[in-house]
């Protein structure tokens, strides 16, 4: 969404200073596609230059002043007049006067606060941009540059297991549960279904991912629910005792942290929707919200760690022979 | 609990299942056939009758096994009567045939064999799917239908 910064006489481009190093991050545009932007966290700062290319080198350019924005801002579908801008920085350049060769600005925006993630919705939109202005007394020249913002967390203190036993009197009791109620992006779901009492005839057994995007307020409050993933956990008829696995990968998913009351004007809340589905295609299901968060890229810890941990997953099985940890393997470069 | 850099998969701990359990019968059987249609009565009156044989060991039925003889006007009925008393959405049932019903046919109308054999099979799709419902399960009119031995259409409905 950014104007080609084309007046009909000079090019505007918005360079960052640490474009070589900046990481980029995928971003879904409201059309569907992806593209990649840089990313950024809050605190840090974004600095660079603009720049300005006169297409005709004879040719003066009039101004009302130069500047630079730094936006957040958040757009909601419905009402696109209104932006709710939550974070606004502004920096002049140049004060009114004449361009007469092709010439670059810096600017520097210092520790800006960038406090929620970027987002783009079903029916909201929130996003950070850079917006570089030449003003003209008839049409300015805009020109904008969108970037990325995630929100990190560290592993909450407090992170205990959902446990709950559920159904229909005399017809259809389990006991669900899962290992834990906040989940980072990369993680997975662990847990069980125990049956205690089955009296109908069950087909299959699935676990669906549904994403809750709510936005308005008051009386205006607008539900969109999107299920991100159905993943089936079980085949066929169990019977009373049996218990069921669930390992569920969300790295292979398109999610975004759990966003609650973000500037008062939207959520996005996750659930874990079990379902199951008898002989006749009934329903019988069971609704948890799930926590998502964003966990920060680590630096790898040694290798030897990583195997150790690797190796813990196999005790109690039948043994394997010895477990060889990378470092014992020949060619081993990294450490 | 410590950071750690690769997530932890293994299996929740869970309880062993107890054998009688596992390899005993399942606690969900029912099954209920419809079969041997007779004609009954004669000329204008006749009308067709089907054997429902309901085998089931859930507890919220009275007999393990019984047997009725039923028309397919009392399906309607039981139809109509969990549509009003249950929030069940009821399947519907096999056609009404109209049409056969109609004199000057070149056939048996409502006694041909294949479009008895036909009503059959519906009927007892019906009957399978909604007895199975755990809503309809509740329901007298349900329990009447299938195991007493004549329906009382002057009944009070009521949940079990």
């Amino acid at each position: 969404m950014s104007f080609f910064g084309f007046g009909q006489s000079v090019e505007v481009e918005i360079l960052l200073s640490d474009a070589e190093s900046r990481k980029r991050a995928e971003h879904k545009t409201e059309d569907g596609k992806k593209e990649k932007y840089f990313l950024f966290y809050d605190g840090e700062t974004v600095s660079g230059k603009v720049s300005l290319v006169l297409k005709n080198p004879n040719k003066r350019l009039e101004h009302q002043g130069i500047k630079i924005e730094f936006i957040g801002q958040i757009e909601l579908y419905y009402d696109r007049g209104n932006h709710h801008e939550f974070v606004s920085l502004v920096k002049d350049l140049a004060r009114p006067g004449e361009i007469t060769q092709s010439q670059a600005f810096d600017f520097e925006f210092t520790h800006v606060e960038k406090p929620y993630e970027s987002y783009t919705g079903q029916n909201v939109k929130l996003r950070y941009f850079l917006r570089a202005t030449i003003s003209r007394r008839l049409n300015d020249v805009v020109k904008e540059m969108d970037i990325v913002v995630h929100t990190l967390s560290t592993y909450p203190e407090l992170n205990s297991s959902i446990k709950m036993e559920v159904g229909i009197e005399d017809c259809l009791h389990i006991e669900f549960e899962y290992n834990k109620s906040k989940y980072h992006l990369k993680d997975v779901i662990v847990g069980k279904i125990y049956f205690l009492l089955v009296r109908i005839k069950i087909k299959h057994m699935e676990i669906d991912i549904i994403k809750r995007e709510t936005t308005g307020t008051g009386p205006n409050v607008y539900h969109e629910n999107d299920t991100i993933a159905k993943y089936e956990i079980m085949d066929g008829a169990p019977v009373r005792g049996e218990s069921i696995p669930i390992r569920l990968f969300l790295a292979g998913y398109e999610l975004t942290p759990t966003m609650r009351d973000i500037n008062k004007k939207f959520s996005v809340r996750y659930y874990l929707n079990l379902v199951l589905i008898d002989e006749e295609e009934r329903r019988y299901f069971k609704q948890q919200e799930v926590v998502l968060w964003r966990k920060g890229d680590i630096v790898r810890k040694s290798m030897s760690h990583q195997a150790a941990i690797a190796s813990q997953r196999f005790e109690g099985t039948a043994s394997l022979g010895e477990v060889r940890t990378p470092s014992q393997l020949p060619n081993n470069s990294r450490q | 609990m410590r950071a750690s850099p690769v997530s932890d998969t293994r299996r929740l701990i869970t309880k062993p299942q107890n054998l009688n359990d596992a390899y005993g019968p399942p606690s969900n059987f029912l099954e209920i056939d419809v079969s041997n249609p007779q004609t009954v009565g004669v000329g204008r009156g006749r009308f067709t009758t089907y054997e429902i044989r309901v085998k089931t060991n859930l507890p919220i039925f009275k007999l393990k096994e019984s047997t009725v003889r039923r028309r397919y006007s009392d399906f309607e009925w039981l139809r109509s009567e969990l549509e009003r008393e249950s929030k069940v959405v009821v399947p519907p049932l096999p056609g009404k045939a109209f049409l056969r019903q109609l004199p000057f046919r070149g056939d048996d109308g409502i006694f041909d064999d294949s479009f008895i054999e036909e009503r059959k099979q519906g009927l007892e799709q019906f009957i399978n799917k909604v007895a199975g419902h755990p809503l309809a399960q509740n329901e007298r009119c349900l329990h009447m239908f299938l195991q007493d031995e004549i329906i009382d259409k002057s009944y009070t409905p009521s949940k079990i």
